[in-house]
């Protein structure tokens, strides 16, 4: 949605770099214990650094003071600019929410009134160019409507009252036909005004997981807090016994520097822009997260339960072959069909049609009879057809089920052929449905209807086991169609002649078993299982008892996107354990830089003592090895950003394969890192000659 | 080395393995209450057990009665360590009338037993009864082991146990512990050190006329019943003052061999049994090779210094402070693992090792007493460390983490953190503040890094549950007493706590089903990764201490600098 929206990121910049600085604000700082101790470390230092103003510390301390006061403004900058998409996009979403003009059905009469005045229940009628005020269900006609003020998406979608595809949205414009509209949410809980709420962080609350992370962070920073209080006593001790006096050096600042410097800064500021930046990676795949709970989940789940139709097969059954009866010819059987087919609107019917003009070159409207009737399909015979009314007598052309059929041709005292019996239910053991065309008592042959398992599906679901999720095909079609198109598709496991009861039900099983479940779904008889999923994605098209029930909402109702929806949420917490890895790891060497800079002329009877081994990086002075350090940690904090926003690559492969990559790239690369990064910054400090 | 010196390393350690899976099966079985060999000949004293404390093994309970009947359970024992020595001089079995102890020195002693750290403020042999002793001290040597195991197994039945809340019943736990593990491998081992000529008498200090017509007090008591339990159960404590190294404790080479396996011997087995019980004896093994890895760089780190050369002392080698009979390898033998194990004993004084052999001893116990530990504590102190690389390993595959199919969410990753930590700000801190304040300055008695060594070992010591000493430092002093009483008190029950809580809590958690689970717990893979976040927490942690004190001295001495 963000690049269908236009937002300008040169004012979210803008606007981050003004929020860093409002973000300094002590009771904000406060809700993140890392970057508090950073907050409270440049106010100290800064308070020595004044109070030694003339004198030749001030310099020195002034610098320290600086950087740790960027590392604060860095980690505000990382958390405004990672709320900063999601406040254009709500800003972009808020113009769609104007004052619009109801038109209320009142008895028999419409009565125009202001859209903030609808209360549930309230019924309104939308006609072509009409903004649809409230969300609310079609219960009268059928319109098309231009929904991308919601998704973004300018195609615009049918929406009709009953069945699955009565949902409108407050802020759509219905572009042609008229529909009748019940409200079903008030001013303020609608679904615009949620999707508002969420893309704007107001109300993020921290996921389980990032509340774990957090408090790890929060210990190793009380842990290196006694580290360096305890040091600042052993120095005190170090100094009395060797009778030295360091205090230049071995100061309140560098010791500040040091702790902060060793405190997990870097995925202590950047952890809530991770948290925020997973919610926006899905509303740029135009899905949004009702919890960012629901978003951590994804990345667990195990088990996704799948609708056959839409997300395994092409939409609906299609026809695929005909099969005459013994002594019809093909092209009789398939411009019979076609006839019958004509006024069949059902998807299957159209590919009949389809069929025949493809193999024959067929087209029924220049051989129709002129007088026809068309005979639609109905419960009770099961058949649909044509009557074709000729001077003598009327011939019927029917298509329908095998047993429709014989009763048909029965009537007539004809006689259904046994090859013709044969070949249904070889269709049948296939996976197809067979669908039996008779003319009169004539049974002419069979047509057959297959699901189209979507190209490259197999090889999906391959992937999605070896990473150990498995797949469950969810469909009403009989258990032997079913397990056709579930070996075709490559499922571990499919359900036929599903119920709601029993989605629900298996559903409830696989939990107890202790497995995370995810469904989409898009009618009201899917809403209980969808809120009983760990991950329940409903789909924009959806009924709104659908939307209401789902964790999440796909806007572009694809079913497919459930598989991106858990990538997202593995690639949130690989975010976090690789950034956690990485500064942890940074701290080694800045022992190595800092260390020495404190203690190197500690014991040493000239000017160089013994604990100088340790500055392995050789660093310049004692004072650029201190800067080098606390610069570096304020800068791998910038150029971590974009990871943070972005989120590290997620290739499906084995846990342990992706566990010794991440392993490699962020502990040895995290341990390796800051021996350069900090060599480099050196280099610069000693070239400017800063610190004489 | 000389060949002989290498052979002895070797068969040391092939003993060892040998014996890990043999005894590890055994404990197993007895920790399921399955029949094994000894269910027939000492099962009549497990049941008489139970009816005279009016105990019915049956029933079970939840974490939190678990810890309540623990906590209990070691006060009772604190508390009649405490008092026994307080009226000593009033009770039986005291030949050399010994007088009370002082209430600081007391507290001291009877923590750090109830602890089974076996920090030792006094001397045996001038200071306490042969009561204290036996009543006191060395029926504490059993039932703090035993409490170490209990805990152990708590925590396993929290990782195995599905919907349920009920972690065991603590008082079978400690008595098959005591009944099956404990005392016959003690009876054993000290009828052998018997025969090698470990005292065991209540004859009082014998007082012998020297070569040089001096006179020698000789000490005597029951010390083989003793030594047995204090090597066996990671006690260390000594019965006489200079532990292991006096000969009527330690007084020949395979006296000295025993001991060093006893140290070492349940620890090891441990591992084998949670594997066996965990029903994953892969990752049994796995944890068993972090702690042995770890155990052998320590050991070559360690020889390797000690077997260089003393610039300082025109190029001899250590001999200081160690036991002509026993020699170098013996002797860093003995202090690795009596370190490495949270035992405590030793055969040589480590205040006199080199720089970084003694820095390794310390760094044993920084590391928080997991490289294999004290029975029962150092797999379960270890275990959190696991819990802690699953929780990180798990952020780093995409998954929430969890350990054998439950869930490590904030509430059990606090816990975690706590046992973790809480030990080492305690260590960070008593020292820091012990070498400015002069209450604690004034018991060092060397200049420079090694004093500061000294003041770490004497606070990491105490907090991890281990009970040597550096030696040097003038422990025996109120604020020492009360100080590192407090600590080993932390130590030991911040851990074990937190530890019984988490047992808890995993207990009760949904299971998720195998095929969904994260990465496995049983590769080479996870072993690295374990030993690399045990040090780096152990090195973030101490790095800056120990360049200060060992690291210090190691570069001093190379200067030829002594302190």
């Amino acid at each position: 949605m963000s690049q269908k929206h236009h937002i300008d990121f040169g004012q979210i910049f803008s606007l981050a770099l003004k929020d860093a600085f409002v973000k300094l604000d002590p009771r904000v700082q406060w809700k993140n214990p890392v970057m508090f101790v950073t907050y409270i470390g440049a106010l100290l230092t800064t308070y020595y650094a004044l109070r030694h103003w003339g004198t030749s510390l001030f310099g020195f301390e002034i610098q320290i003071s600086v950087w740790l006061w960027f590392t604060v403004l860095f980690a505000n900058f990382a958390e405004a600019i990672s709320e900063g998409r999601g406040k254009a996009q709500a800003n972009a979403l808020k113009k769609t929410r104007s004052q619009t003009i109801a038109r209320k059905w009142v008895g028999h009469g419409e009565q125009k009134v202001s859209a903030s005045e609808l209360q549930v229940g309230d019924r309104v009628v939308c006609e072509g160019g009409d903004v649809i005020p409230a969300d609310g269900e079609v219960i009268e006609g059928i319109a098309t409507v231009d929904e991308s003020a919601v998704t973004g998406e300018s195609a615009p979608v049918i929406r009709e009252s009953g069945g699955d595809r009565s949902a409108v949205t407050g802020g759509t414009r219905v572009i042609s036909d008229r529909i009748v509209i019940q409200v079903t949410a008030g001013i303020g809980h609608s679904f615009l005004d949620r999707m508002i709420g969420l893309v704007e962080g107001a109300k993020r609350q921290k996921t389980p997981n990032e509340i774990a992370l957090s408090l790890l962070l929060s210990a190793l920073t009380l842990i290196f807090l006694a580290v360096i209080v305890s040091l600042k006593f052993f120095s005190d001790f170090s100094m009395l016994a060797a009778g030295q006096d360091l205090s230049h050096m071995v100061s309140v600042p560098v010791f500040i520097a040091l702790l902060v410097c060793l405190i997990p800064t870097t995925i202590g500021g950047l952890l809530s822009a991770i948290g925020i930046s997973g919610m926006d990676r899905l509303i740029q795949r135009n899905v949004i997260a009702m919890s960012g709970r629901a978003i951590e989940a994804a990345g667990d789940i195990d088990l996704l339960l799948l609708d056959k139709t839409g997300t395994i097969t092409l939409g609906n059954r299609m026809a695929t072959e005909f099969y005459p009866a013994p002594g019809c010819p093909i092209e009789q059987l398939a411009k019979m069909s076609q006839l019958a087919s004509l006024s069949d609107e059902t998807p299957e019917g159209r590919t009949i049609v389809i069929l025949a003009k493809e193999k024959f070159n067929l087209r029924a409207s220049e051989f129709l009879p002129e007088k026809v009737q068309f005979i639609p399909f109905s419960a009770q015979t099961q058949m649909s057809g044509i009557d074709i009314r000729t001077s003598e007598a009327v011939e019927k052309i029917r298509k329908g089920s095998l047993k429709a059929i014989e009763k048909f041709v029965q009537e007539q005292n004809g006689l259904m052929p046994r090859e013709v019996i044969s070949t249904a239910e070889e269709i049948s053991k296939k996976g197809g449905t067979p669908l039996v065309v008779a003319q009169g008592k004539e049974v002419l042959g069979i047509i057959q209807l297959k699901d189209v398992v979507k190209g490259g599906i197999r090889e999906r679901f391959h992937e999605l086991r070896s990473i150990g999720i498995r797949t469950i095909m969810i469909t009403g079609d009989n258990e032997l169609t079913a397990a056709a198109i579930a070996a075709e598709a490559g499922v571990d496991d499919f359900m036929a002649q599903a119920t709601p009861e029993e989605k629900l039900k298996r559903i409830r099983q696989e939990q107890a078993h202790g497995h995370l479940v995810a469904m989409t779904g898009d009618g009201t008889n899917d809403a209980p299982a969808l809120a009983q999923a760990d991950v329940g994605v409903a789909m924009n098209t959806g009924t709104q008892a659908a939307r209401e029930a789902g964790n999440m909402v796909d806007l572009d109702s694809n079913p497919t996107k459930l598989i991106e929806i858990i990538e997202i949420g593995k690639q949130l917490l690989m975010t976090r354990g690789a950034l956690t890895t990485f500064s942890v790891a940074n701290d080694v060497a800045k022992y190595f830089a800092i260390l020495p800079a404190l203690f190197g002329t500690l014991y040493g009877t000239t000017t160089e003592g013994p604990l100088n081994v340790l500055n392995i990086m050789k660093l310049s002075s004692p004072q650029n090895a201190i800067l080098s350090a606390v610069i570096f940690n304020a800068m791998i904090m910038v150029l971590l950003i974009p990871l943070a926003l972005r989120g590290v690559k997620y290739k499906p492969a084995l846990p342990w394969v992706i566990l010794r990559n991440n392993v490699f790239r962020y502990g040895v690369g995290g341990l390796m890192a800051p021996f350069l990064g900090m060599k480099v910054i050196d280099l610069i400090l000693s070239g400017l000659k800063v610190n004489g | 080395m000389k060949i002989i010196e290498i052979l002895q390393v070797l068969v040391f350690l092939a003993i060892l393995l040998l014996l890990t899976p043999i005894l590890g099966r055994y404990m197993a079985d007895v920790f399921l209450g399955k029949k094994h060999v000894l269910s027939s000949s000492l099962g009549w004293l497990e049941r008489a057990i139970y009816q005279c404390c009016n105990i019915s093994p049956e029933e079970t309970s939840n974490w939190k009665t678990y810890t309540l009947q623990l906590l209990f359970f070691n006060f009772l024992g604190f508390l009649v360590v405490f008092l026994l020595q307080i009226f000593q001089a009033h009770l039986p079995l005291n030949p050399q009338h010994f007088s009370n102890v002082s209430w600081d020195l007391a507290f001291n002693t009877a923590i750090s037993f109830m602890t089974n750290t076996n920090w030792q403020s006094y001397a045996g042999e001038t200071t306490l009864s042969y009561l204290v002793q036996v009543l006191g001290l060395t029926v504490q040597n059993f039932l703090s082991a035993a409490t170490g195991i209990a805990v152990l197994l708590a925590l396993i039945r929290g990782i195995r146990n599905r919907g349920t809340d009920q972690l065991g019943n603590f008082w079978v736990d400690v008595t098959r512990s005591v009944v099956y593990v404990f005392l016959p491998l003690s009876i054993v081992m000290a009828t052998v050190f018997i025969s090698q000529g470990v005292v065991q008498n209540f004859s009082p200090a014998q007082t012998v006329e020297t070569l040089e017509r001096e006179s020698q007090t000789i000490p005597m008591g029951p010390a083989a019943s003793q030594i047995a339990i204090k090597q066996l159960g990671t006690n260390g404590g000594g019965f006489l003052n200079t532990n292991s190294s006096h000969p009527f404790e330690n007084p020949t080479p395979l006296s000295n061999l025993l001991q060093l396996i006893a140290i070492l011997l349940i620890p090891f087995a441990l591992t084998y049994t949670f594997g066996v019980l965990i029903r994953s004896r892969r990752h049994g093994l796995a944890i068993f090779m972090a702690m042995f890895i770890l155990y052998l760089a320590g050991l070559g780190v360690s020889l390797w210094s000690e077997l260089g050369q003393n610039p300082a002392l025109l190029n001899t080698s250590f001999m200081e402070g160690k036991e002509t009979r026993l020699g170098i390898v013996n002797s860093i033998l003995w202090s690795v693992s009596t370190t490495a194990a949270s035992n405590g004993s030793v055969n040589a004084m480590h205040s006199s090792l080199s720089p970084l052999a003694g820095g390794i001893a310390l760094l044993n116990i920084m590391l928080g007493e997991v490289v294999f530990g004290g029975v029962g504590a150092g797999l379960y102190g270890m275990l959190m460390f696991v819990l802690l690389t699953v929780f990180l390993c798990g952020l780093m595959v995409g998954r929430t983490p969890e350990y054998f199919g439950k869930k490590i969410e904030a509430p059990e990753m606090i816990l975690v953190i706590l046992a973790i930590l809480i030990p080492n700000v305690v260590i960070l801190l008593g020292a820091g503040i012990s070498v400015i304040l002069p209450m604690g300055l004034s018991s060092i008695s060397h200049a420079g890094p090694h004093g500061l060594s000294e003041m770490l070992y004497a606070w990491s010591s105490a907090a991890g549950n281990n009970g040597s000493a550096f030696a040097g430092l003038q422990a025996n002093t109120p604020y020492y007493n009360v100080g590192l009483g407090l600590s080993m008190l932390i130590g030991r029950f911040s851990v074990m706590i937190p530890v019984l809580a988490v047992a808890g809590h995993l207990s009760s958690k949904k299971v998720l089903p195998l095929a969904s689970r994260g990465f496995r717990l049983d590769t080479p893979l996870f072993v690295f990764l374990l030993i690399a976040v045990i040090l780096m927490i152990g090195a973030l942690t101490f790095f800056p201490a120990l360049s200060l004190g060992p690291v210090m001295e190691h570069l001093l001495m190379k200067q030829g600098v002594l302190f």
